[in-house]
């Protein structure tokens, strides 16, 4: 059981044995309440993820589920909403005895943000639920709604009580991004967080670092002793990590315009797979150690000298993308014809530390490009001198680790290899790793894991305040640039980006990979 | 893709994998662990599917090893090998090799299993059915790191358990064990949220289940403290009811799917706890291949160490019994101090069957004798 769970049993319980591999982390007593539960996370994510979590019992006996939203719903109606929701997109099957139980814990308050009878109806809830489930006052916040409604919620949490931890029971607040639009935001999104809120109690969801390929990174490198001699500057050449969706913007004018690629994905997702990727190994696999490590490595990224010349963003036009005609990032609706939003966003950063110093890190993500992926790739340097004339390598790229966050989750490994004949040729072969290949079907979501870990009080896998704010120090100087000079180019629906990125890469004679 | 061979090599079947992943165009593949299973007719199809579900969490090759025998005396000095090589689609995540030993070759399977395994890949034997006295001695499971037998398959389950802890070798596992993780972890949950002394337990369950047993033998174990195994009609495990310094903690089920925990002082609340498929048990058991030390020491706690057990079936397994001290076991010892006053107790077991506890064992289906290959 993690320390930090706050759990009352104080002596070791007997039953309880670190070799006893079997028994899985099950939470205390505890319920979640989520703000927002009539969106689109809520239904397709959250409550999903908390049947999942019920039906492998991984829940403790008397969980509850309380939803608070502005809809007329009585208790009934919300846990047929949530029915639905799992039938439908629950990843485990669904048994009408793992329902029975969830549905004793669920109930509704209906109220808006700003309404203190809610909050006092909600507040009473909680208190039923102790009473009627044994919920023991541990409750966890989870914040699905508009940045903007933040502040609101988190005061109202105060001003009722709602957030007082009484008699060791806890009050966590799980957040979701993004967290800020630049630093001076996230600073102050910050402090009116742990105005009310301990740092230890407040959750900021990254939901990549919730599944298993991210965690796999650490395996791969620390568990194993052949990929990290060469983990280096002395034979990686650069590291290129790419989150492509083939989606435009869909129903999200309102959030997405003025945000832009970059803070929605380079400064939360990409910059923790880089640090990731990037940084030396931790003392040990808790939530302290890997976080110092990760501040760390975020601390020593270096921006480039000339911003024009090594960032470049851009906007999709009008195209076709598998298959389907796409419009143009401008004529969505709901965009400012003249927006300046940024679609597509590739940077080079440096890390300057013993072991990276000179290794370009090339971070990009974008909207309808080819396919929907994210990789990060390790390209190596090529051989530094080959015995083999260069009519035989000619079709020899650079070696490369790839690993494939998402689909088609797995590593590979590129590498040369003769092509079977009687001449010397050498060619480039692809040796696979593949995760999703069978694992899919019982690998858990990134929200299971997530939501287990909070309440459970486990922070190794959620970015921290530093975290946060270093990579806002990062973003920053970029997006002022940007705000500065120029525009987005523009780049054909269902391409990999403007040919001005290619430029970018093609200058320091490297190219992007397909993905 | 299904290739059937008939009277055939291990060879060939290895050459009739190679061409199949050709022809569906998969060479690489990310098997990781072969599972031999171990079974009879009657049974196949069951463990089958079961491992091929289980395939679906732990890619891997399933070799199952069907033994027939013939029903006249020619037909068993004969001997021949059949396989059915299954790729693709019909065979779960994975691969599948059926062989079907007839005669003398059904007494040296290993020869046929051990060209077939994956290179540098766990391999887990599972009997399905008539598991070896000693699982580990065996030549088929000499095979393994990780052997899984099943002792509710068995005729007589507590004779059972005692010959797996007078055998038990650090890999050794039992279904019956996997099956009552639901039951440990929330007994577990249950105590993490009272803070008090336990001073009896009672497990109730259905007659010839030894889940009841090793629950009832890991509670002891864990907090030793006597605890009863009381007979219920079932289905399965009914109840555990733990007397504590506070109050009884009672975990209560009476439709093999939905029970009640109760605990002092709190409200009583219903928890999911429902009888599992074999073949969710097998994808626990491939989870962890590494010794189940919690095992051990539940299952070496002794089944004639717990109160309560009907005095007719205690009389039969008795009579059953040698009276022999139970042979020093060679798993970890447990650390916790507690240990030297378990040893102190007067209940020491005073019979255990040793070597030729074998008359309480049936012989399997009652067919013409399999001459279990020599372990030599």
């Amino acid at each position: 059981m993690s320390p930090h769970s706050g759990l009352s049993g104080s002596g070791a319980n007997p039953l309880r044995d670190p070799a006893d591999r079997r028994l899985p982390r099950i939470a205390g007593p505890s319920g979640l309440v989520i703000f927002g539960v009539t969106g689109d996370l809520s239904r397709k994510k959250l409550m999903p993820a908390v049947y999942d979590l019920a039906n492998r019992g991984l829940l403790p006996p008397g969980f509850s589920l309380v939803g608070f939203a502005r809809r007329e719903w009585e208790h009934e109606d919300f846990a047929q909403e949530v029915h639905d929701a799992v039938r439908e997109h629950a990843r485990t099957p669904f048994r009408e005895e793992v329902w029975q139980q969830l549905v004793q814990g669920m109930r509704f308050v209906q109220g808006t943000f700003d309404d203190d009878d809610a909050f006092e109806r909600l507040r009473a809830t909680i208190e039923e639920l102790d009473k009627a489930q044994g919920t023991g006052g541990n409750f966890a916040f989870y914040l699905s709604v508009p940045p903007r409604s933040f502040p609101v919620v988190i005061q109202q949490l105060k001003k009722h009580g709602l957030a007082d931890q009484k008699n060791g029971s806890w009050r966590r607040a799980v957040i979701e991004k993004p967290f800020g639009h630049d630093l001076a935001s996230a600073e102050e999104l910050n402090k009116v967080v742990h105005e009310v809120f301990g740092s230890d109690q407040v959750f900021r969801i990254d939901h990549y670092l919730g599944k298993e390929t991210v965690q796999n990174i650490l395996a791969l490198r620390f568990a194993n002793t052949m990929f990290e001699p060469i983990w280096n500057r002395s034979f990686v050449d650069h590291v290129q990590i790419t989150m492509a969706e083939d989606i435009g913007i869909g129903g999200r004018a309102g959030y997405y315009d003025g945000i832009g690629a970059a803070r929605d994905v380079i400064q939360n997702h990409l910059l923790q797979l880089m640090a990731l990727t990037a940084m030396e190994e931790p003392a040990s696999f808790d939530a302290d150690a890997l976080a110092a490590e990760k501040t760390k490595v975020l601390g020593a990224v270096r921006l480039p000298k000339d911003l024009g010349r090594d960032t470049v963003r851009g906007q999709y036009a009008a195209g076709w993308q598998g298959g389907e005609k796409a419009v143009g990032y401008l004529e969505e609706d709901g965009i400012d014809p003249k927006s300046k939003t940024d679609t597509y966003a590739a940077i080079k950063l440096g890390v300057d530390n013993r072991r990276w110093a000179g290794v370009p890190f090339y971070l990009r993500t974008g909207k309808r490009l080819g396919r929907r992926v994210t990789e990060i790739a390790v390209v190596f340097q090529r051989a530094p001198h080959s015995p083999f004339d260069s009519t035989a390598t000619e079709e020899l790229g650079a070696n490369a680790i790839v690993i494939r966050v998402q689909p088609d989750e797995g590593i590979t490994v590129r590498f040369g290899s003769k092509v079977p004949g009687t001449s010397m040729e050498i060619r480039d072969v692809s040796m696979d790793f593949a995760y999703g290949e069978s694992f899919t079907e019982s690998s858990p979501e990134a929200y299971e894991r997530l939501i287990l870990d909070v309440l459970l009080g486990d922070s190794n896998l959620f970015p921290r305040t530093e975290e946060v704010e270093l990579s806002w120090k990062i973003l920053d100087p970029i997006e002022q640039y940007w705000d500065k000079n120029g525009k987005p180019a523009q780049y054909p629906s269902g391409t990999w980006g403007p040919v001005e990125a290619d430029q970018m890469l093609e200058r320091d004679g490297r190219s992007w990979r397909r993905p | 893709m299904k290739t059937d061979l008939t009277d055939t090599t291990a060879s060939k079947i290895n050459k009739a994998l190679v061409q199949g992943r050709r022809a569906i165009g998969t060479p690489a593949v990310g098997m990781v662990l072969t599972l031999v299973v171990v079974t009879d007719e009657e049974n196949a199809y069951d463990a089958l599917k079961a491992a091929n579900d289980a395939s679906h969490e732990h890619p891997s090759r399933t070799l199952v090893v069907i033994k027939r025998v013939s029903r006249s005396s020619r037909g068993r000095t004969q001997s021949r090998l059949d396989a059915e090589v299954r790729l693709g689609a019909d065979a779960g995540s994975g691969e599948t090799v059926i062989l079907r030993l007839y005669g003398e070759v059904s007494d040296h399977a290993q020869s046929v299993v051990l060209p077939l395994l994956l290179p540098d890949a766990p391999v887990v034997v599972w009997w399905s059915v008539d598991a070896p006295r000693d699982p580990a001695g065996d030549p088929l499971g000499a095979l393994g790191q990780r052997r899984v037998t099943d002792s509710y398959a068995a005729e007589k389950p507590i004779g059972e358990l005692r010959a797996r802890a007078d055998s038990y070798e650090p890999g050794d596992t039992d279904l019956a064990w996997a099956r009552i993780t639901p039951w440990r972890s929330m007994l577990a949950a249950a105590l993490d949220q009272v803070s008090c002394e336990i001073v009896s337990a009672e497990v109730a369950g259905e007659e010839a289940n030894p889940s009841v047993e090793l629950l009832a033998m890991w509670l002891a174990d864990r907090l030793h403290v006597h605890v009863r195994r009381a007979v219920s009609a079932g289905p399965g495990l009914t109840q555990v009811r733990m007397e504590t310094t506070g109050g009884p903690i009672t975990l209560h089920r009476s439709d093999g799917a939905m029970a009640t925990l109760a605990l002092p002082g709190q409200p009583d609340r219903a928890v999911a706890l429902k009888r599992r498929e074999t073949s969710e048990l097998l994808a626990e058991e491939l989870r962890r291949l590494d010794p189940d030390d919690t095992y051990a020491s539940a299952l070496r706690f002794g089944v004639d160490r717990l109160g309560g057990q009907s005095a007719a079936e205690r009389e039969a397994e008795r009579a059953a019994a040698a009276a022999q001290p139970t042979p020093a076991l060679p798993v970890r010892t447990a650390t916790e101090p507690a240990a030297a006053d378990r040893e102190a107790e007067p209940a020491r077991p005073a019979a255990v069957p040793a070597s030729q506890g074998d008359a309480d064992r049936p012989s399997p289906a009652q067919m013409p004798p399999v001459r279990k290959a020599d372990p030599q």
